[in-house]
């Protein structure tokens, strides 16, 4: 935790697992999306599905998809927001086993049609852990520069992913590997202590086996 | 962070001839990566926001649960006719503690310091302290910077968080960095900050976190004020040279061990305490009737 985790954020209220968290969850998930989102579901779970009301969880989530910030003051009206932007969202309760108590999963749609599904958590003081994406755990905060790639399960990713970081003098801080089944989908997660250069992920983009790569770095003036 | 105690930053303190505030400072330009303006900059943002939301409040608007709102103006007006017990200066601070914690309950902008229930702790006891003693900008700024310290240890030993460790963790937590924030004010030593910041969360310890209907408004909002007044007495018993007799550091890990032995019903889960009550109850079956129909 930073100094600024203690005195901060500056953000709506009244909760910063309940409200703050979920407007990053939601920022955060338009990052990973890529795209505007159209259309979202929004699935709650535990505490965000028992107390979320009155929380403006629900508000908070949706504020967050249309990218505001924690603390930006239309939070409490996001509903009409969404509605001027057209994006169309509802509501549902999700079925989890051993989630988070402050867990939330998001189907969304972009405007160019493309779709993912995430599943995060609030930690408290809002702070957020991703977990989930297309059904792959990843469990990253995106507190740093965050890497995550998507690649069949076959040899050789991590080392070309690893090597071409190396080449770029950028160092990991943290790296975690994902896959569904051998030879299946995999996910790599790395977080580095540097900016990852635009050009070295688009060559990782146009490598044989590699599905996606999604990479996240959030300056400190949005979070 | 890299102080572990309060006792390693009052040691640097000594050791480097420099004050309270700026080994939290140099500790964050160090941790972070960023220069001291850049760290400044933002403490600044932080202090900004802080003013902002005391001048935004709005004692018309109401809480989700509508329990909640207007409770800041009526305890202002009643200072202002001259009637509080009190006095002026710490009816203020109890008036802008109910009125941050009910700008917080009613979606508004606020500091989180350390949490969002907590907010209005920290602001209510400095920006009356800045009105009643003429302080600069840049005392409070540096103020700050010892009650960030104070909360980044307890949140590093111990816990901030009312699921946590109950509200002592919550409002013990911000009393205890407001007390710190007054005395460096105050002017007065290392030890004195954390002796004071000691005697604030002693004096919450074992407070519980029973919110009614498990929303952040029962007791919440008025937690703020005891939050604010007890900074305000703990600081003023250390300026005038009474000690804590547990060591600073030890009245963190017994906030630690009282927190992880407080049962879960009253650790913001809404199922203990005042939020088990049969008024608790008749206000939310109330409610719930309303969100039905």
């Amino acid at each position: 935790m930073n100094l600024f985790d203690i005195l901060g954020p500056v953000m709506v209220g009244p909760s910063s697992s309940h409200t703050a968290g979920a407007v990053r969850i939601g920022w955060m998930t338009r990052k990973l999306l890529g795209e505007k989102p159209v259309k979202a579901k929004i699935l709650m779970y535990g505490s965000f599905a028992a107390t979320g009301l009155g929380h403006g969880t629900d508000r908070a989530l949706v504020a967050g998809l249309l990218g505001m910030y924690p603390d930006d003051t239309r939070i409490p009206d996001s509903f009409s927001e969404a509605k001027k932007e057209g994006m169309s969202f509802e509501f549902g309760t999700a079925n989890l086993v051993g989630a988070h108590p402050n867990s939330v999963v998001l189907e969304v749609e972009g405007e160019n049609g493309r779709e993912l599904n995430v599943q995060a958590c609030s930690l408290g003081g809002g702070r957020i852990m991703i977990n989930r994406l297309d059904g792959l755990d990843v469990n990253c905060t995106c507190e740093m520069p965050t890497l995550i790639v998507h690649n069949l399960d076959q040899p050789g990713h991590v080392a070309e992913v690893t090597s071409m970081l190396a080449h770029k003098s950028v160092n990991i801080a943290n790296m975690s590997l994902y896959r569904d089944k051998r030879g299946g989908s995999a996910v790599m997660v790395v977080e580095t202590d540097q900016d990852i250069p635009a050009e070295s992920l688009k060559w990782l983009e146009h490598l044989e086996g590699v599905v996606k790569v999604t990479y996240i770095n959030v300056t400190e003036g949005e979070r | 962070m890299s102080y572990m105690s309060l006792k390693e930053i009052e040691a640097d303190c000594l050791e480097k001839k420099i004050t309270f505030a700026e080994a939290v400072l140099l500790d964050d330009v160090n941790e972070r990566g960023v220069d001291k303006e850049t760290s400044l900059k933002m403490m600044a943002v932080m202090w900004n926001a802080m003013k902002e939301a005391d001048q935004n409040y709005d004692a018309s608007l109401r809480s989700h649960s509508q329990l909640v709102g207007g409770a800041g103006a009526v305890m202002k007006s009643y200072v202002e006719e001259g009637r509080a017990i009190c006095g002026k200066f710490m009816g203020n601070i109890i008036a802008s503690a109910l009125a941050m914690g009910e700008s917080n309950a009613c979606m508004k902008r606020i500091v989180a310091a350390p949490t969002a229930g907590a907010c209005g702790v920290l602001p209510a006891v400095l920006v009356n302290y800045q009105k009643e003693h003429g302080s600069s900008d840049e005392e409070i700024i540096e103020s700050l910077y010892v009650a960030a310290g104070i909360g980044q240890v307890i949140a590093g030993r111990a816990c901030i968080a009312g699921a946590s460790g109950g509200c002592q963790a919550e409002i013990g937590s911000a009393s205890a960095m407001a007390a710190g924030a007054l005395v460096s004010l105050g002017g007065g030593t290392p030890s004195q900050i954390t002796h004071a910041a000691a005697m604030a969360l002693k004096n919450l310890l074992g407070l519980v976190c029973d919110p009614v209907g498990g929303l952040v408004e029962v007791p919440c909002v008025k937690r703020n004020v005891i939050g604010a007044v007890n900074a305000v007495s703990a600081a003023d018993m250390s300026l005038a040279g009474i000690q804590s007799r547990i060591s600073p550091d030890q009245v963190i890990d017994a906030m630690r061990e009282v927190g992880d032995q407080m049962h879960p019903t009253l650790k913001e889960t809404g199922q203990g305490g005042l939020a088990n009550t049969p008024d608790a109850h008749a206000m939310f079956d109330h409610q719930n009737g309303e969100a039905g129909a």
